[in-house]
């Protein structure tokens, strides 16, 4: 990290913890205990699916939420705040800005991901047996939410160069939705026959990011394994889709009158 | 001849206004002006005049639809002049969520400091803007005065050669007033330059060696503040005191008002030695002898008033 998107990437984190983000580390916690007390009372032989599944969704759901909203607000809040300005006058470039403030949200959000992911191991050891090799899938699992996270804050951030935070909600949310359920869209497209449809429907499997490839969830939960292919490739994917955004994103706000 | 510390050569900037944006409202017509190194110089103009469209076009906080300009004799573009530039903005607002302390170390990573040099000058500034109490307190709890303090600290923290303050005197008390008089005579003792801009000409009068006058997002005039106060002498105010149970003389007494026990009359600079001997005559006790001058505000509006061809006047008058 540079010398000049580094501080901006720590008070970006900062203000999540002084703005009390990563108090739902608690509303986690809560519900980590309560699904292992109640799932090793009423589920026998299946407690580490429900736990695990139940875990790595509440992980994937809290983390896109704080991925969308504070994203959002990255920027649009600077700027209407006008915290901007007197930053601006400094030698930082807009873009080492943009930069530093999406590193500061995925420090946020791997920091959050992170105490999340001890809570469900805390809640795997509680319903025992004691770890398995398997487990080693919901690390996996967990870096693909991360992956996923990554590329939704991105969107959220593009977006928030150039549109009021509740469209970027809007617009990142749509592509969210329309990105996890891609495929099935391009399936239809196939299906129905028009010429026209399935090209449209081809384009926006291509341009829109796919994010079904990222839930790793079920195959954790049943303790499958995960090749080391789809991990290289998830991974290659989401940082080319993140460069592009944040290029395009620079683009955007480096041409832009703050007013 | 020694580079400008800011030269700005046709600046001007238009903004899209409308539902489909295509009417065009021009903020800032064709600036051109030349700020030498060491100035303090005043940016002058009411509200709406083109000062802070202006001070965002150099900070390059927004972008000129025609025009170029330099400082220290660097593009406004290019990244290296903002190490040689401090900025207070209009009304600054600052994360919040930090204490004093924190924000100027914020903003000094941005310059090459150790990590001892930080603390040393985080700690001094702080002292210097009167803040050293407060050091540790999240800016949420501070008034608009302390924050324009902290907003003169993270301006001059990195020892700029130049400084710019959008009406850095705005919300402060007249101590903080006094305070931020002596920084800005102080940096000129050191050589740097000031680049302030304000609607109070008092502040101007006591502080600048030149003003630029904007009015409308035009050019109005440079020179030095007397030549601007100085235009004319709109009258001379007399304060007196009258003698107890004496009505005034009818020639003072039709343009005196009483306040308290004291009375105000105005006349023309002319006749002033003249109401005075009628003031003795009346043994009345003569407080204070005022020359009247424009206000700003005044003008500003006389500018407005007597359009174009008297504006140029006034122009020609304060650009000698």
């Amino acid at each position: 990290m540079s010398a000049t998107t580094g501080p901006v990437a720590i008070n970006t984190f900062r203000e999540a913890v002084r703005d009390r983000v990563l108090y739902n580390l608690i509303f986690f916690a809560l519900v980590m205990i309560g699904a292992a007390i109640i799932v090793g009372q009423i589920s026998i032989g299946i407690e580490r699916l429900v736990i695990i599944n139940l875990g790595l969704s509440a992980i994937s759901i809290v983390g896109l939420v704080m991925a969308i909203f504070i994203g959002v607000g990255l920027v649009s809040k600077e700027m209407e705040k006008r915290t901007l300005y007197s930053l601006l006058a400094k030698p930082i470039r807009r873009w080492e800005f943009l930069v530093g403030k999406y590193a500061g949200l995925l420090l946020t959000l791997g920091v959050n991901t992170s105490f999340m992911t001890l809570g469900l191991a805390a809640a795997l050891f509680y319903v025992g047996p004691p770890y398995v090799r398997s487990d080693a899938t919901v690390l996996v699992a967990v870096y693909f939410i991360l992956l996923e996270l990554a590329l939704v804050t991105a969107l959220a951030l593009f977006f928030s160069c150039f549109s009021s935070p509740m469209l970027s909600t809007l617009f990142t949310l749509g592509i969210y939705i329309t990105g996890v359920f891609a495929q099935d869209i391009r399936n239809f497209g196939e299906l129905t026959g028009n010429p026209a449809l399935r090209a449209a429907t081809k384009a926006l499997y291509y341009l829109i990011p796919n994010f079904h490839n990222f839930n790793a969830i079920a195959t954790a939960a049943h303790g499958g394994s995960i090749p080391f292919q789809l991990v290289a490739q998830n991974t290659l994917y989401a940082a080319l889709y993140v460069a592009l955004l944040l290029v395009a994103a620079s683009a955007v706000f480096s041409g832009r009158n703050l007013k | 001849m020694s580079t400008p510390a800011i030269e700005i050569r046709g600046l001007t900037k238009d903004y899209a206004i409308g539902f489909w944006r295509k009417r065009m409202r021009r903020s800032l017509d064709n600036l051109n002006l030349e700020v030498e190194d060491g100035e303090i110089f005043g940016f002058l103009g009411p509200n709406g005049a083109g000062k802070t469209t202006t001070m965002k076009l150099l900070m390059g906080l927004i972008f000129p639809t025609a025009g170029t300009a330099r400082i220290r004799g660097k593009s406004i573009d290019d990244i290296r002049m903002h190490s040689e530039i401090g900025y207070l903005p209009e009304q600054p607002y600052f994360y919040d969520y930090l204490t004093a302390r924190e924000l100027l170390d914020y903003y000094a990573r941005f310059s090459d400091f150790g990590a001892a040099e930080r603390r040393e000058r985080v700690g001094r500034f702080l002292e210097r803007v009167g803040l050293a109490s407060a050091a540790d307190v999240q800016l949420r709890k501070f008034s608009k005065g302390m924050l324009q303090r902290a907003g003169i600290a993270q301006a001059i923290l990195h020892d700029p050669q130049v400084v710019f303050l959008d009406e850095p005197m705005s919300g402060l008390d007249p101590v903080g007033r006094r305070e931020v008089r002596d920084i800005i005579v102080e940096l000129k003792k050191h050589g740097r330059t000031v680049f302030f801009s304000t609607h109070i000409l008092s502040d101007a009068e006591m502080l600048c060696d030149r003003v630029a006058v904007l009015a409308g997002g035009k050019l109005q005039g440079v020179g030095a503040p007397s030549e601007i106060v100085s235009i004319e002498v709109h009258a001379m105010e007399i304060l007196f005191e009258s003698p107890a149970g004496r009505a005034l003389p009818p020639a003072l007494a039709q343009h005196a008002t009483q306040i308290g026990g004291r009375c105000r009359v105005e006349v023309p600079e002319g006749e002033l030695y003249a109401a005075l001997d009628e003031l003795r005559r009346f043994d009345a006790r003569i407080l204070s002898v005022t020359p009247v001058r424009p206000t700003l505000e005044d003008y500003f509006l006389r500018l407005v008033d007597s359009g174009k061809a008297a504006s140029h006047d006034v122009v020609e008058a304060i650009s000698r």
